[in-house]
């Protein structure tokens, strides 16, 4: 037994409202730099769709992930060789217009415009070329709230195996949010395809990060990602990637993704897990087998076994601490509502999901829903967002663990609203969902108050345990060798220089007493 | 001191110390910029085919100059191969890998010169460099005629004083007089390829170095720990 801590996620579904305020504050702290501007380490999707970049989830199309060769684990897009026979140029590489072409507007024309008879407006520009676009075809979110033709969004690879035709028609449509960040894998193919070695996972908190001096831009990790989060930055020629937000995670801060969430979705945590096991549990011949084989890698902190072993390892104390306290480890191993998307990826994602339910209550509250003996638990597949559908997205198709997460959802409710409303607790819906009036009543603090100190659990990074000379190191930032801060101190260089300038026009508008 | 003196007894000097100490200050200094800086993201189309030909063409003329020029003339001589069948291999080698580099090189420069995103992208050194090599190629392509001139009259005496010239660089004792009575085209050729290397450090050739071989004996998962013990 080897044990590591994972900085982990849960995102609970059932509470996104499709905001994108995690896009927009991940985008300005992390992404607002040329090379970049397409990437969004945090990307919020409207299901089902096909989503950003196109297609991401066909591997068929982008060789993405692991797959069983003779019962062995190997990279979908090949051998190591193969790799380096591919490295003049990626066959899987997706091209800046899977994404969509970055773009500005002419804001400057808004003031600089001669007076005319219509109002001037601000045309879009390429952030690549600084040319004009005659048209913008394709968005970071161009489906937003199932925007577009249902032939065209109904490609999304989860609405495979499922009748999905009647889904077209307006009466029996159904949506949910998807918000996606990098899932931080323990067995993580952006790593394993890396050529140059670049892609690593940091051992005290199971961030993946890309060293950007090592990488050399054969972009094997933006393909071989079956998620799509390793982005190549056509400014730097470097690729990027979520970096877990890890200077606020070290300092005992959630994400910025996370801390600015306004329905309170994300939930930060430590998961101890078992680094023996990865590949035997990544290996499981049946897909449908892998969502519990992961939660099988995860071990228990209260085990005192698991607790020596963890501390032989050099785990402070403070991580096993809050290990304990993990609103992972109650989600996805107590609870059992969380899961982890796309197992049959073979990566071991550490960003898990508590699946949908608000469409199924209103219509548990209408009354349209058959109801089982306790009065609350709707029979098995007549909810209106096909559970198959959710199992496609999170158990590669097994649709048993779905169900008995929502029905424990819905139990929860039904109990809660019992106490609340009639008074009197009814625990026939909890009995039939299988779990306790405790459980339930610990499940309601967590996900419908999701106080701030119950979602993010996060100690700090002890910085001072990994260095040799603490005190040495205070006060030294900016003043080393090399030009580790270094900024623009000498005008002359023989190597090339990074470009930062925007394609946005920058004019100033004249001043009006000078015409 | 002749242009010719300086040309094959100096310059090739100035552009290998340049190559060599270029190279290892953008190392050590400037990590970030060392890169393939691939534009592939930006378009794909052709790439495969341009791209391959360009690179393997590339690389096996590199190789192909490397141990015809490099390997000393008894070595051949051991091994039986006749100075005829050195320069038929020469000139049979290079044509194949020249017209390969040289159709994925077309592809690529046209690709980098005509394609807005990709060359609203480049960097000036980037379509400087793939011009020049172009230039190199095409000027080392149009000897090979000279070549097989030589060849009929069973003269692989260019040929054997280019080997000499090289070696006498290479074990610094430079003698440009071997460089006499060899064809105008050569020379050219010897000047545009020694400016290659002048200015590898300063372009995206650098990732040249980093070609990752030790990618295939190297376990999948990697993991870096910050602490200290």
């Amino acid at each position: 037994m080897k044990v590591r801590a994972q900085f982990a996620f849960v995102f609970n579904l059932d509470k996104c409202i499709g905001c994108h305020t995690c896009s927009v504050t991940c985008k300005n702290v992390w992404t607002n730099r040329k090379g970049v501007e397409y990437a969004w380490f945090n990307n919020v999707e409207s299901k089902p769709g096909v989503g950003y970049p196109k297609q991401w989830e066909n591997q068929e199309i982008w060789n993405g992930g692991w797959e069983l060769k003779d019962g062995k684990l190997e990279l979908k897009s090949g051998s190591r060789a193969s790799k380096l026979l591919n490295i003049f140029a990626n066959p899987d590489m997706p091209e800046i217009d899977d994404y969509y072409e970055p773009f500005t507007y002419n804001y400057a024309h808004l003031q600089n415009a001669p007076l005319s008879e219509a109002t001037p407006t601000a045309r879009p520009i390429s952030a690549i070329t600084g040319e004009s676009m005659e048209k913008i075809k394709w968005g970071p979110n161009w489906e937003d709230d199932l925007a577009g033709e249902f032939h065209k969004r109904s490609k999304d690879k989860n609405l495979e195996n499922i009748q999905k035709e009647m889904y077209g028609q307006f009466e029996n449509t159904f949506h949910m949010y998807l918000p996606r960040i990098c899932n931080h894998c323990l067995n993580a193919s952006c790593v394993a395809a890396c050529p140059s070695g670049s892609i690593y996972k940091r051992e005290e908190d199971g961030i993946v990060l890309v060293d950007q001096d090592k990488c050399r831009g054969w972009r094997m990790c933006v393909s071989s990602c079956p998620y799509k989060k390793v982005f190549y930055n056509w400014e730097s020629g470097k690729a990027e990637k979520c970096v877990g937000c890890y200077p606020r995670v070290e300092s005992g801060m959630p994400t910025v993704c996370s801390e600015s969430c306004v329905g309170r979705i994300r939930y930060n945590g430590i998961m101890l897990y078992d680094a023996d096991r990865i590949e035997e549990l990544a290996s499981m011949e049946d897909e449908q087998d892998l969502y519990e084989a992961q939660c099988k890698i995860f071990l228990d902190p209260n085990d005192p076994e698991v607790i020596a072993a963890a501390r032989k390892e050099g785990i402070n104390e403070d991580w096993l601490d809050a290990a304990r306290k993990s609103p992972i480890w109650k989600m996805a191993m107590d609870w059992k509502i969380a899961f982890p998307m796309h197992p049959e990826f073979r990566t071991l994602p550490m960003v898990w999901y508590v699946p949908p339910l608000s469409p199924v209550q209103s219509q548990i509250d209408q009354g349209n829903l058959p109801v089982g003996p306790d009065g609350a638990i709707p029979v098995a597949g007549t909810m209106r967002l096909p559970v198959q559908y959710l199992a496609n997205l999170l158990t590669a198709g097994k649709t048993e663990p779905i169900e008995s997460a929502l029905n424990r959802l819905i139990a929860m409710r039904s109990y809660q609203r019992s106490v609340h409303v009639e008074g009197k607790a009814d625990k026939r819906a909890l009995e039939a969902a299988g779990i306790t009036e405790d459980q339930a009543k610990e499940m309601y603090r967590y996900l419908a108050i999701a106080n701030y100190e119950d979602r993010f659990v996060i100690p700090t990074g002890h910085t001072e345990e990994s260095l040799d000379d603490a005190y040495g190191f205070q006060g030294q930032n900016g003043f080393t060798f090399g030009n580790d801060s270094s900024h623009g101190v000498s005008k002359i260089t023989l190597f090339p220089r990074r470009r930062k300038d925007t394609a946005e026009p920058k004019e100033l508008a004249p001043l009006r007493d000078k015409n | 001191m002749s242009l010719h003196n300086f040309l094959y007894g100096i310059y090739p000097y100035i552009a290998l110390t340049v190559f060599l100490l270029g190279s290892w200050l953008r190392f050590d200094r400037e990590q970030y910029t060392w890169k393939s800086d691939s534009s592939q993201l930006l378009s794909k189309a052709n790439m495969r085919l341009g791209s391959n030909l360009f690179h393997v063409g590339i690389i096996a003329i590199f190789f192909g100059h490397a141990v015809g020029l490099l390997t000393p003339h008894s070595v051949f001589k051991v091994m039986g191969v006749s100075d005829m069948a050195h320069q038929m291999i020469a000139i049979w080698a290079g044509s194949i890998f020249g017209v390969m580099c040289l159709i994925g090189g077309a592809i690529l420069w046209l690709r980098r010169m005509l394609n807005a995103r990709v060359s609203a992208a480049s960097r000036s050194s980037d379509k400087f460099i793939l011009t020049w090599l172009l230039i190199t190629l095409i000027i080392g392509l149009s000897t090979i005629p000279v070549s097989i001139g030589h060849a009929n009259h069973n003269n692989p005496g260019v040929m054997i004083a280019l080997a000499e010239w090289v070696q006498s660089i290479i074990y610094l004792h430079p003698d440009p007089s071997l460089l006499n009575g060899v064809d105008t085209i050569f020379k050219v050729h010897l000047f545009f390829g020694m400016t290659v290397f002048l200015v590898f450090p300063f372009t995206r050739m650098v990732h040249v170095w980093s070609a990752p071989f030790g990618y295939i004996n190297r376990p999948y998962q990697i993991v870096r720990s910050k602490r200290f013990r």
